[in-house]
Parts: structure tokens; C-alpha cells; sequence
């Protein structure tokens, strides 16, 4: 019977199984690139669907740097980018921390490890942090805006081109709309969660009081310049198209632009830090597990080095967020 | 001794390495911050396939960071050539692939709303 067994002719060679294992990484080292190669995909999936959008939108896009603008204790100082960047230092630093982790466990010193992954947690955690800063403001929103009929977001400036909030010159009157509740009446099932400040009718009684006041277009009018409408077009625009307040942002309107790109940042933003937030969880349980002594007993830190190449993962793809979603 | 001695001083190499590609990685982030607030106009007004100078200059600098990260941070480089190959052709021949493909048909979409009877702008 011995003869029917199946000879390849390659035993004893690197693809003739056996001993001789062609990765040379332990199971668990080689599920974790390969989930992390699945993952890269699902996150290019997301990146590059933003692309579609952006390239399908290319004239109306919103520019980042009149977006992502502001930084905490600067209030109406234009800081674009500054508060990404320092976003993005954090990150990397954190993962400098987790290598240090990782190396110090190939020498089997167990302080340092812990200590390393100490501050990683700790990165995590101020990363995680200002991310939530940076999505309550992009919720609240700033300035706020108008909606045209056709889903257009105009915004408001000065004679210096200065965006102007609504705020700035429009006076609240006594037109006060209410919330309408569920048994208001029989049909009606929500209301919007929170009416604007103002309504249409004071925006456009304070733009025609204010002469210097003109309008933002979407759309471009150069590379990274966008359109702004002469005063009397403005005055014509606003007051046949304007058709809703907007202020902030959420899923369906956003003061900033289409939609489509509160939806993608809200997603991608979110998706990538939901995986810090499991990092900084699967970090902490192996910060814990170091200080018992588990992999002290084991004399091998490789479950540092997994959770170290997902760490390092998040680093990467945050690399990438950060050029498609504000610098491209 | 002679034995320790070795391993100190290849600790010491690793360490050096950690510390450099943190260098390289702030050093590429500051270079894109600061291009990307000031923006040079000849970098913005020139355009290589329909994407200006300084968005490939972003694209391929992200690149090299996400090598340097891949490569010394993950130990890429010390993995044997089959795990490297399985895992970074895979990934850079599919995303490869969606870019082309999407980026192509939003391109063409754009095109339709512009050019063909579409009046979404109402």
C-alpha cells in the first residue's frame, strides 16, 4: 500500500512541507499579516471609494484646509493642518514606543517592556482623544451655512474673502420654530434632531442689511480657490435658491460641503478609530499580561510583536488618511 | 562575555535603526505639512496625469513612509522573501487595481455630469 502514496519529488525542499515551515513565522505571527493584508484591502476599499466620490464631485469638493482648520484654544485663527499633524506625530510616536516594546522582548527585559507599552496606550489614548475633539467640532460645526434647492452648500463672506458665521450678522427674531414631537400629529414620525438658530428668512433679512456680505460657491474657481459671487449675483442667489439653514455636520447635511464627504470622513475617521481604540484594548490586556510574568514564563515575547504589527498597522493606515483625507 | 557583548551591540544597531526611522517619518511629515500650507504655485499649477505635482509628491512620499513603517517598524526586512512577497504584492496588486478601475470611472461619471443632459445642479 506504501506504494501509492503521492512522491512530488520535492521532500526535503522548501515547498515539500514537513519540517521546513517557508515563512519561518509562527502561526499566529502569519494569521496576524494576513488579517492585516485583508484589512489594508478593506481600508483601501474605503480610500479609494472616497476617490470615486471625489473625482465623481471634482468641482464641488470641499478644499481640507478651509475645513480642517481650527486647533484647540485657537479660536478663529486659521490653522490648517496643524492640529492633524500633531494628530499624526502622536501616532507615529506611539508606534516608535510599541518597537522599543517589542525589541526590549527579544531581550526578555520585562520592565522595559512594560514600560513601553505604557506610553503606547498612553499615545493611543491622546490619539483617541483628539480625534474626538476633532469630530465635535466637525459636528457643531462653525460658521455655519446655507442649502440651496439643489443641495448646494453656499457659504458666507467678508470683502476680504474672510468666512463669515452666521452669528456675525444675522439677527435672531421672534420666529422661533419648535421641535415637533411624534404625537404632534398622526402621520408625522421625527423631526429633525436640532432645528437651527436661525431661520432662512433672518439669514437672508441680515445678508441684505450687511452690503459687504457675499456668497461662497461649492464650486472651483482655480486650483484650491473657490468661486465667490460679485454682491448683487450673491443677493440673487441667496434669495432664489436659499432654502435651509445648515450648521455643522451630520450624515445627511453638512455646512462644509456635500454629504458625501461628511459621510466619508465620519466613516473612514471613524473606521480607523475604532481599530486604535481595539489596539489600545488589545494593548492593554498585553501590558497586564507582561506585568504578571506570563511571557516571563514563556521566555518569549512574540505575543508583544503580534499585537505590535496591528499597532503598527493602525500607524500605517493613518499615513494614508491623513494624505487622501487633508493634504491631497 | 564575548557572547553578550555581541548581543548589546546588535541591540544597539536595532535601537539605532528605531530611532533613525522615527527621524525619517517626522522629517517626511513636516516636509507635507509644510508643503501643504504653502502650497508653491508651480507645483499646483503643473500637473502630471490630470494630478498636480504636489499630490504625487504627497502620494509618493506616503508611500516611502508606509515602507519605512512596513518595512523597519513590522521587521518586514527580516522576514524571509516568501511571507514579504505574500503579503505586500497581494495587497499592492489589488489596491492597484481599485484605484485604477474606480478612479478611471469617477473620472468618466464626472464627464456625464458635465457634459451629458444630467441637470443635477437645479
Amino acid at each position: 500500500m506504501e506504494g501509492t502514496a503521492l512522491q512530488t519529488g520535492t521532500e526535503g525542499k522548501t515547498w515539500g512541507g514537513g519540517e521546513k515551515s517557508p515563512m519561518k513565522a509562527s502561526y499566529g505571527k502569519l494569521m496576524m499579516w494576513f488579517f492585516l493584508t485583508s484589512d489594508a484591502l478593506t481600508f483601501s476599499g474605503f480610500l479609494v471609494a472616497y476617490g470615486f466620490s471625489r473625482f465623481k464631485f471634482a468641482d464641488v469638493w470641499p478644499i481640507a484646509d478651509n475645513v480642517f482648520n481650527a486647533f484647540p484654544g485657537l479660536h478663529g485663527v486659521d490653522a490648517p493642518m496643524y492640529y492633524v499633524a500633531l494628530m499624526t506625530f502622536i501616532l507615529i510616536f506611539s508606534s516608535v514606543t510599541m518597537v522599543l516594546a517589542v525589541d526590549a522582548g527579544h531581550r526578555l527585559e520585562k520592565g522595559k517592556v512594560a514600560t513601553y507599552m505604557l506610553l503606547t496606550i498612553l499615545g493611543g489614548a491622546i490619539f483617541l482623544g483628539s480625534q474626538a475633539w476633532e469630530w465635535s467640532h466637525f459636528i457643531e460645526g462653525t460658521h455655519g451655512a446655507v442649502e440651496t434647492r439643489g443641495g448646494q452648500i453656499v457659504q458666507f463672506v467678508n470683502a476680504d474673502g474672510e468666512r463669515m458665521a452666521l452669528s456675525d450678522f444675522v439677527e435672531s427674531g421672534s420666529s422661533e420654530r419648535v421641535q415637533y414631537e411624534r404625537n404632534d400629529a398622526f402621520w408625522f414620525s421625527s423631526d429633525s434632531k436640532e432645528i437651527p438658530k436661525y431661520t432662512i428668512q433672518e439669514v437672508k433679512n441680515g445678508f441684505e442689511a450687511n452690503p459687504d456680505l457675499m456668497l461662497r460657491m461649492p464650486n472651483n474657481a482655480a486650483e484650491g480657490e473657490k468661486e465667490i459671487l460679485s454682491r448683487k449675483a450673491s443677493m440673487d442667489f441667496l434669495m432664489n435658491n436659499g432654502e435651509q439653514v445648515v450648521q455643522g455636520a451630520n450624515l445627511t447635511h453638512n455646512e462644509y460641503g456635500p454629504p458625501l464627504f461628511a459621510d466619508f470622513f465620519f466613516f473612514i475617521t471613524g473606521f480607523h478609530g475604532f481599530h486604535v481604540f481595539t489596539g489600545v484594548m488589545i494593548n492593554v490586556i498585553i501590558f497586564f499580561n507582561v506585568l504578571i510574568g506570563t511571557y516571563e514564563k514563556r521566555k518569549s515575547y512574540e505575543m508583544v510583536e503580534k499585537v505590535g504589527l496591528y499597532w503598527h498597522f493602525v500607524d500605517l493606515v493613518w499615513v494614508f488618511v491623513f494624505t487622501f483625507f487633508y493634504l491631497v | 562575555m564575548a557572547q553578550s557583548k555581541a548581543v548589546s551591540k546588535k541591540a544597539n544597531k536595532t535601537k539605532k535603526r528605531i530611532w533613525s526611522v522615527f527621524i525619517y517619518l517626522s522629517i517626511i511629515t513636516l516636509v507635507e505639512v509644510v508643503l501643504g500650507i504653502i502650497k508653491p504655485a508651480f507645483l499646483v499649477e503643473n500637473t502630471l496625469i490630470t494630478l498636480p505635482f504636489l499630490e504625487w509628491i504627497f502620494i509618493i512620499l506616503t508611500i516611502y513612509k508606509a515602507y519605512l513603517i512596513t518595512w523597519a517598524f513590522m521587521h518586514m526586512e527580516h522576514e524571509p522573501k516568501g511571507l514579504r512577497r505574500a503579503v505586500v504584492w497581494t495587497a499592492l496588486f489589488l489596491v492597484l487595481y481599485l484605484v485604477f478601475i474606480l478612479l478611471i470611472e469617477g473620472a468618466y461619471v464626472y464627464d456625464v455630469y458635465k457634459n451629458g443632459y444630467i441637470e443635477w445642479n437645479f
